[in-house]
């Protein structure tokens, strides 16, 4: 991409990020407000880098006992045992529903880390000022924004199981700790890629040319 | 057809700064620089988003009233509803867990409903209320936290891992939440915050001749 135009910010407008409209703001009257719908207007989210990396570091911490701890305990008359999420996805696949064992597998073990690796890369990028494939980082983040709430799934697949199978001593299944740090990993790396702003990607080259 | 005059418009993933051009009906604009879609030029999107959002807060209301689906195992039967696993879960000491089942399907899909709602009435009887753009900030804020349809692919998974030990009876909320999902993805679909916008800025001079 050679051919490039200015972007907003650079010509001193900001862009609404509730109601896009773009306008420009007298210096004098900041914090600035969007004279449409009200909303406070930056050029760049706040703090953007640092509350993502905070956001993401959490992440990556709770991950691991997301992975470790049992996330659901199923107990019957025949037989009792502890979940996590990798041997529920082997379970399912040993007991031949390969079809959700596949869309189980990429919604709890795929996308998270996908999600955790992307955002990782994106910020390093960022911050290292790298101008390589910015189109296909924005298209990387959207992404991210795109698959990042299907993770919530075995979240609700335990929630209901458990709400559910309480026959006592015939058959009971109860969530785990694992379930709740996997649904803290959710949370924290859909706030994070909120925070992070695509635009970011594309200040440096701006930067270059003047 | 309401006729704009060319606006600068930025783009809110790479920040470019381009000009608004007229889109034939069911067109999209996109970023010239990094894909990104603009707007979109929704055929009669109030209207219609207005009839997806009544209709989903009917069957809203009848998934959260009636049962999911029930199982049986020898001779006893539990029968599960939205608000029953919630309740579940907090009684079950997984009250975190509860909590984000509760926010993700039940009230921020309500406040959505409720926001599309309180949005598109008003400007479809031409009654604006103070106050009326906290609505679109309001409905960007929650917009990435309602999950239903996540949810319901969360009640298919659950409903076949049980089908392996019970005998499951599936109750109206299956289809009343089946339904849900769609009308939900229609509404999103077809609302169009850049007309809401242009409506309101119209209000004045033009609603007369109109």
């Amino acid at each position: 991409m050679t051919d490039l135009t200015a972007s907003a910010a650079t010509q001193g407008l900001y862009s609404c990020h509730v109601c896009n409209l773009v306008s420009r703001v007298e210096r004098e009257s900041l914090p600035a407000h969007c004279p449409r719908c009200g909303a406070s207007l930056h050029f760049r989210k706040p703090g953007s880098l640092s509350r993502c990396w905070a956001l993401l570091t959490a992440a990556y911490i709770l991950y691991i006992p997301a992975n470790l701890l049992t996330i659901m305990e199923t107990g019957s008359l025949f037989n009792y045992r502890k979940d996590t999420i990798i041997s529920g996805v082997v379970e399912l696949w040993k007991t031949g529903f390969w079809i959700i064992a596949i869309i189980v597998f990429i919604a709890s073990v795929t996308i998270p880390l996908f999600k955790l690796i992307s955002l990782t890369l994106l910020l390093v990028s960022v911050q290292r000022r790298a101008t390589w494939l910015p189109r296909q980082r924005t298209r990387l983040y959207r992404l991210v924004e795109l698959v990042g709430r299907w993770s919530m799934l075995d979240i609700y697949v335990v929630a209901l199981l458990a709400a559910l199978v309480q026959f006592g001593s015939i058959a009971t299944v109860k969530a785990g700790p694992g379930a709740v740090a996997f649904g803290a990993v959710v949370v924290l790396t859909m706030l994070a890629s909120m925070q992070f702003d695509p635009r970011l990607i594309w200040d440096p080259l701006h930067k270059e040319r003047t | 057809m309401p006729h704009y005059p060319a606006q600068l418009i930025a783009c809110h993933d790479c920040d470019l700064l381009q000009r608004e051009i007229p889109l034939k009906p069911g067109c999209a604009a996109s970023c010239s620089r990094c894909g990104a879609v603009l707007y979109r030029n929704a055929t009669d999107s109030i209207n219609r988003t207005l009839a997806y959002t009544l209709g989903a807060s009917v069957l809203f209301v009848i998934a959260n009233i009636f049962p999911i689906f029930a199982i049986e195992v020898q001779g006893a039967r539990n029968t599960i509803n939205l608000a029953g696993a919630v309740r579940s879960l907090w009684s079950q000491q997984f009250q975190s867990l509860s909590l984000l089942v509760f926010l993700t399907t039940i009230l921020i899909p309500a406040l959505e409903l409720v926001t599309m709602t309180c949005l598109l009435l008003p400007l479809k009887f031409r009654r604006i209320p103070d106050g009326y753009t906290i609505m679109l900030r309001l409905l960007r804020v929650v917009e990435p936290w309602g999950m239903v349809e996540v949810f319901m692919l969360g009640v298919l998974v659950s409903l076949v891992k049980l089908t392996s030990s019970f005998k499951v009876i599936p109750g109206i909320a299956l289809w009343s939440f089946g339904g849900l999902t769609l009308l939900l993805a229609a509404s999103a679909a077809s609302f169009s915050s850049r007309d809401v916008w242009a409506r309101l800025a119209r209000k004045p001079d033009q609603e007369a001749a109109a």
